[in-house]
Parts: structure tokens; C-alpha cells; sequence
């Protein structure tokens, strides 16, 4: 579904991402995990066509899209759910979701916009109490829910999630684990970035290990939570891991 | 002093009021979709004024008025394009000075084209001595077409950021233009968008007041001043309080004449409010801290 191939990309002179190599196929979770700095989110921005490629390929359902626009990216169907929520702040929690499947509006006029919106409210029935809400005062938590319930209105068959994790409870947590799941089920295709190592490998099929730009390991996410290097670097104690962990 | 007086700078002080809230909501819209203020505002409003007066003269004045809104709607998209679309990640004193270049520019070829002879278009309705009875004072027909026509315009603008997929994008763009971006939405299309929607706006302004303060190729910067203090006084990017600020500012305007004020310190006053506010309350007076951080139409 997606494949990258020797992919170069960063800002201004500051090359981030090392050719980078990495596939994912259709209907599966694939995680990607690495520090601060690896350039993790960066990759993200790249394929959803926020920052141009200054080298390498990415094919998204056999489309080239080096030099795509990120209206034509989300139109092919690959949504980012980016790093630190970006909700519409000073809109509804409604105006937040419907805005976000214009892009299916825009292909079709007639498009059964409430049946979609039904759709999210059932997996994420909290936005439904609060869908007259600004989103600016959702909870952290309530806007992750938001940001992905908005991302899916697009319709996409790829969904990338940019940290969802990041300053949630673990109870919280294990939730947004537990919906990625269930968008798996549903038939969606999942690219999830994770600093909670051992929360995105247990769910995932197979995982990444992104350091400064570079893919430096790669498998079945059960190898990888068995590796030495990963436990060491990842799943250490300095990782919180402990307390989100996601028995699912 | 009577009520007759009292009702009639109160109707001096809403006209004009309302016209540099106008004014103002024109350089909201720009600032809530490019973080700028476009000091070309005011031109936009000399456009549309001078454009209907050329085009009043052969064609009927309704249809000379929308046509003259019309083109200078094409001429802010077309200054957009032309001076702001292309520029790769500009910073804001770039796009800051880059307007200001623009406004002069306008001015110059306005000069050119129209000359600096002072001009209006006719009442919309009666003429220069009929008036209209109300609370006493007797009003001008034209400044209840200003009225009229300037509250319609707020409602409609209100309805079509609410409620027309367009103008959700806007606000959209506004609130967090990576996130629209994200959603699909073409930001650099909304930037131009906002331009073209902020020039009819202004060109709406400057014909309805025409027949009251007459057209000048130079009358825009005074406007602009007005408007700027008002979208300032108001909170910089919420047009509901820039009507609140502007009737304000109109009042405070009309009064200050009516206690015997000479007349030339208008702007003097619309001035001494902008850096007192810009001193003691940069965020406006109808905004917060917290508000100002957040953009709204
Ligand atoms: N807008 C930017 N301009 C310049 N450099 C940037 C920009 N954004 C990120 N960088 C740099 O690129 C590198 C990779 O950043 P990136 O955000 O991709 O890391 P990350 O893996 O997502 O980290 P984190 O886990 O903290 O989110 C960092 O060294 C960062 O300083
Ligand atoms: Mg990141």
C-alpha cells in the first residue's frame, strides 16, 4: 500500500532523514519507534506532502507522490493524525469533524455526511456528549479522539498517527490502543509513531526503529519487543513503559 | 444638550461607526487567515468608491455599485497572487511591508487614473437636503442605507463563515492552518480567498459612504487609520467585537465635535485611542490574553 524507497527529506540545509526504506501493507499496524530527534515526525510531514523530498520515492497505491500536494495525498486516501493534536480550537467539536471529510464532500456532494459522523460519535461516543464544545476546551485526551475522528472522516485507507499517546493517562491510554485496534478491524491501515515503545509493539504487526534518520532495525514487532538493542534503548527502565502498559 | 442633538451625533456617531467596523472586519479577515495586517485596506475602500463613481456614469447606480465591487474583488485576488501567493514561507514584516507597498502603489495609479479631484456618488435615494425625521433629529436617507447595508453585510458574513463550506474552510485556515492543510484544505487558495472577500468588503464601505464624505484618490489611508484603531480596539481578528468597537469609536467621534471639539482632531482622537489601547490593553478591549492567542472571525 505504501511503499518508501531511499527516501531524503529535511529542512532548509538540515538533512533529517537518511534515505529511509520502509513498506506497508494493506490492512496492517506498522510502528515506528525512535528518540527524540530521529526524525520521526518528520517522515510523517513527508509523505503526507508537508515537506518536499529532496530525494528517494514514495508510492502510495502505486502513485508516485514526489512533488504531491497534501490536498491530493488526503485525497488518495492517507491521513495524519499529527503530533500534538492540532485541533480547530476556536470551532466545534462538529465543525472540527465535518471539516475534516470535506475532502469526501468535495468528491461527491451527496456524500451521507451524517452517517459518517454517526460513525465517529460510536467510536468515540465522549466527542458525541460534547460535540457543541470548542474544541480548544476538550480535554487532552478528548482532543487526541477529536483529531482522530476527524482524520477518519476523510475516509482514508491509511491512517498515520503522529504520537497519540504522548501526555495521556494510561487509562486514556490504553483506550486510543484499544480504538487503533478496532480501525484495524474495520479495515483501515495503520502507520502509528510511538515513543511508548512497548504500548505500540504489542499492538502493531511490525515495527521500525528509526536513530538519526535511519532505519537501524526492522521486523515482527514480537522480535523486535524480544530484542536486545530495543529493550535496552526502548523498553529500558528510563522508559515509562511500565505504567502504560497495554494488556490488550 | 437637547434631545434632538443628542439623537442626531448619536446617528453621525453610528454612521461612522459602522463604516470602520466595516473597515476593520475587511483587515480581520486578512489577519485571521495570513497572521498580517494589510495596510492596503483602505485602498480597497478608495477602489470601490472611485470605480462606482466612473461607472456610474453610463451605467444605472445599483449596477455600477456591484460591478465596482465586483472588480475590486478581482483586483485584491489579483494582488494576492501577483505580490503574495508566490512567496515561499515570507515572514510577517516581510508580507507587513510588501502591503504597505501595495497601498502606495494604489494610491499612485488611482492618482493617475481618476486625478485628485474630489468626487461622490449621488444619494442612493433623495439628495442632499431631504432627511428623514427620527427621534427628534432629521437624518439623512443615505445614512439609513448605510445602516441598512452595513448590517446586512455583518449578518451575511456571520452566516457565511457559519454555515458555507467555504467559509468554513476560512475559519478553518484560520484557527490552525496546518490542521486544514491536513484535511485537504488548499491554505494559498483561502489566503487569496480572504483577500478577494476583504476588497469587496472594502469596496462596499467606500460606496456606500460616497455620497456622505465624498471619494478621493487619497481616502483610504484616513479609513484605514479608522479601521485599524477599530480592529485594535476590538481585538485584533474578531469582527463581532469590531462592530462593538467601531459604533464606539463613531460615538466617541461625533460627541467629541458636538462638546465643541474643533473639527480637524478626529483623527487625532481615533490616534490617542490606538496607542493608549496598544499601552494599556494590547489584546483590545473586548478581548482576553487568552482570546487574543485564539483567531475567530
Ligand atoms: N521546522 C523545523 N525546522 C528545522 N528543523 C526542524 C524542524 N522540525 C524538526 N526539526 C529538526 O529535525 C530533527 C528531527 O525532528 P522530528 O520532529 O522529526 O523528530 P521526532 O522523531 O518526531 O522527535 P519527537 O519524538 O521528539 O517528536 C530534529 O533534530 C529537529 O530539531
Ligand atoms: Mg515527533
Amino acid at each position: 500500500m505504501l511503499k518508501i524507497r531511499n527516501l531524503e527529506s529535511g529542512y532548509g540545509k538540515l538533512r533529517v532523514l537518511k534515505k529511509v526504506s520502509l513498506h506497508v501493507d494493506a490492512g496492517e499496524i506498522v510502528t515506528l519507534i525512535g528518540a527524540n530527534g530521529a526524525g520521526k515526525t518528520t517522515l510523517l510531514y513527508t509523505i503526507a506532502g508537508m515537506i518536499k523530498a529532496t530525494g528517494g520515492d514514495i508510492v502510495l497505491f502505486d502513485k508516485n507522490l514526489r512533488n504531491a500536494s497534501p490536498q491530493h495525498i488526503v485525497k488518495l486516501g492517507c491521513s495524519l493524525v499529527p503530533e500534538g493534536r492540532q485541533v480547530f480550537a476556536t470551532l466545534s467539536v462538529t465543525d472540527n469533524l465535518i471539516l475534516g471529510g470535506y475532502v469526501q464532500y468535495k468528491r461527491d456532494r451527496h456524500y451521507n455526511r451524517q452517517a459518517e459522523l454517526a460513525a465517529i460519535y460510536d467510536i468515540f461516543p465522549v466527542l458525541h456528549d460534547r460535540r457543541e464544545q470548542l474544541a480548544g476546551t476538550l480535554s487532552g485526551g478528548e482532543q487526541q479522539m477529536l483529531a482522530m475522528g476527524r482524520a477518519l472522516m476523510a475516509g482514508p485507507k491509511l491512517i498515520m498517527m503522529d504520537e497519540p499517546s504522548t501526555g495521556l493517562a494510561p487509562l486514556i491510554v490504553k483506550e486510543i490502543f484499544k480504538i487503533i485496534i478496532r480501525l484495524r478491524q474495520a479495515g483501515n491501515t495503520v502507520l502509528l509513531v510511538e515513543q511508548n515503545a512497548k504500548a505500540a509493539l504489542g499492538i502493531a504487526d511490525r515495527g521500525y526503529v528509526l536513530e538519526t534518520g535511519k532505519i537501524i532495525l526492522q521486523g515482527p514487532a514480537d522480535d523486535l519487543l524480544n530484542n536486545a538493542d530495543v529493550q535496552r534503548a526502548y523498553l529500558g527502565r528510563d522508559v515509562d513503559a511500565d505504567t502504560a502498559t497495554c494488556e490488550i | 444638550m437637547s434631545l434632538e442633538l443628542f439623537s442626531q451625533y448619536i446617528f453621525a456617531g453610528i454612521t461612522y461607526g459602522i463604516i470602520y467596523a466595516i473597515v476593520a472586519i475587511g483587515f480581520n479577515i486578512i489577519y485571521n487567515t495570513t497572521g498580517i495586517i494589510n495596510f492596503a485596506q483602505g485602498e480597497f475602500v478608495m477602489l470601490g468608491g472611485m470605480t462606482a463613481i466612473s461607472l456610474n456614469h453610463f451605467l444605472p447606480l445599483p449596477l455600477a455599485i456591484i460591478s465596482a465591487v465586483l472588480f475590486t474583488m478581482l483586483m485584491g485576488g489579483l494582488i494576492e497572487i501577483v505580490f503574495i501567493r508566490w512567496l515561499q514561507k515570507p515572514s510577517v514584516l516581510r508580507l507587513i511591508i510588501i502591503t504597505i507597498g501595495i497601498s502606495i502603489l494604489s494610491r499612485e495609479a488611482a492618482l493617475h487614473v481618476w486625478g485628485d479631484s474630489v468626487r461622490a456618488l449621488p444619494y442612493f435615494t433623495g439628495n442632499v437636503v431631504s432627511s428623514v425625521d427620527i427621534l427628534g433629529a432629521s437624518i439623512s436617507p443615505q445614512v439609513l442605507w448605510v445602516l441598512a447595508i452595513c448590517y446586512c453585510l455583518v449578518i451575511i458574513l456571520s452566516l457565511f463563515f457559519k454555515f458555507t463550506p467555504l467559509g468554513r474552510e476560512m475559519q478553518a485556515c484560520a484557527a490552525n492552518r496546518l490542521a486544514a492543510t491536513l484535511c485537504g484544505i488548499n491554505a494559498k487558495n483561502m489566503v487569496t480567498f480572504s483577500f478577494m472577500l476583504s476588497a469587496a468588503i472594502g469596496a462596499v464601505a467606500g460606496c456606500v459612504v460616497s455620497p456622505i464624505t465624498s471619494s478621493q484618490y487619497d481616502m483610504g489611508t484616513g479609513l484605514a487609520i479608522k479601521g485599524f484603531t477599530v480592529a485594535v480596539l476590538g481585538g485584533l481578528g474578531n469582527s463581532m467585537a469590531a462592530v462593538a468597537a467601531g459604533l464606539l469609536l463613531g460615538i466617541i467621534e461625533a460627541f467629541s465635535v458636538g462638546i465643541g471639539f474643533p473639527l480637524a482632531f478626529q483623527d487625532a482622537i481615533a490616534i490617542s485611542i490606538l496607542l493608549i489601547i496598544l499601552f494599556v490593553r494590547p489584546h483590545g478591549l473586548f478581548g482576553n490574553k487568552e482570546a487574543a492567542g485564539l483567531k475567530e472571525f
